[in-house]
């Protein structure tokens, strides 16, 4: 399938998730610039991490205003494929894509470790290619990434299910030591009310061969690509049988 | 104009930077110190046909940019200022 990955100013992780969907996974993948409005016929669009306009006033407060996203935006509402990785998952909160913000760690530190992230809800083209209740081990490497979100909207979040990766200990249990920036409801990982975007604050793609330290990313990168190739192997069975009606 | 915008943390949302100064000052002996928080404080010059104009377009420039209202409050004071003062 074909990917697109946008590289602003200040993008850190966009060679790393090329790297892993090309050379890695074999996908067609291609950088998109910020400035450019056009992102051609791509099927899922990543926004990388990193510090998008040097994290200036908010992380992707500025990034959200990048003519790029003006497309992105409009992809997303026609129900594209949005995965935001970190910095990325920062842009697409500020963009209303997502609901919440992500703010300051509990800890004021900046963190780069490996984790433990539970899937919450693996019916989701993000996720479908792990089992509900599987344990990811990913890494993150964040200053800002304890999720909030008004007490209400979370409730209701919780309830359709779009809280899809939180974090737990190795044994997927959820403790205070297992929440390494102070996510309220330990959240690592949130999906739209359509389920078509995606931000998550660690990296699956620097979990993709065992060179890194771990392979569980890749699990993310399957979904998508599972749910892509089954929407399209849907399209085909409904014209087939519309034709052998005919 | 001259526009002063203050963004603070919303009440209610975890303010670890607020936390850690608030603890700070009372290490330093400070008492009856509570509720730190540690927000942003931004200055700008606005050309403007009157204060309520400049109050209409500072309170616009908080919404769409300044502060984050999922988590931040914000607050603005316009001081007018005499053509040609800068």
């Amino acid at each position: 399938m074909k990917w697109g990955v946008v590289r602003f100013p200040g993008s850190l992780d966009d060679a790393d998730a090329l790297w892993a969907l090309k050379h890695v996974m074999g996908q067609e993948a291609r950088a998109l610039w910020h400035k450019d409005e056009d992102l051609a016929d791509v099927q899922c669009v990543v926004l990388p991490g990193g510090f998008s306009y040097g994290d200036y006033l908010r992380c992707g407060a500025i990034a959200r205003f990048a003519p790029i996203m003006k497309s992105v935006v409009r992809f997303a509402n026609d129900g594209g494929l949005v995965l935001g990785i970190c910095n990325g998952f920062q842009i697409l909160c500020e963009a209303h894509l997502l609901p919440g913000a992500l703010t300051r760690n509990r800890s004021l530190s900046f963190i780069c470790e490996w984790v433990s992230v539970r899937v919450e809800n693996a019916a989701t083209p993000f996720t479908c290619a792990a089992r509900q209740g599987e344990v990811l081990r990913l890494p993150i490497k964040h200053g800002e990434g304890l999720y909030v979100a008004p007490a209400d909207e979370l409730g209701a979040m919780e309830e359709r299910g779009q809280v899809l990766l939180r974090y737990t200990d190795a044994a997927g249990r959820q403790n205070g030591a297992a929440n390494p920036n102070g996510s309220t409801r330990a959240i690592a990982g949130v999906a739209n009310e359509a389920f078509n975007v995606f931000g998550l604050m660690p990296h699956p793609e620097h979990a993709v061969e065992a060179a890194l330290g771990g392979e569980d990313g890749l699990k993310i990168f399957r979904s998508i690509i599972m749910s892509v190739e089954q929407a399209s192997a849907g399209t085909l069975t409904d014209t087939s049988s519309s034709t052998s009606l005919v | 104009m001259l526009v002063k915008v203050f963004v603070t943390p919303r009440k209610g949302i975890l303010d670890p930077q607020g936390r850690a100064v608030e603890q700070s000052l009372k290490s330093l002996g400070f008492a009856g110190v509570g509720a730190v928080r540690v927000g942003r404080y931004i200055v700008l010059e606005l050309d403007a046909e009157s204060v309520e104009q400049a109050r209409e377009t500072a309170r616009r420039m908080c919404v769409q940019l300044l502060a984050n209202p999922n988590i931040e409050d914000y607050s603005f004071e316009v001081e007018p200022r005499e053509a040609g003062s800068r």
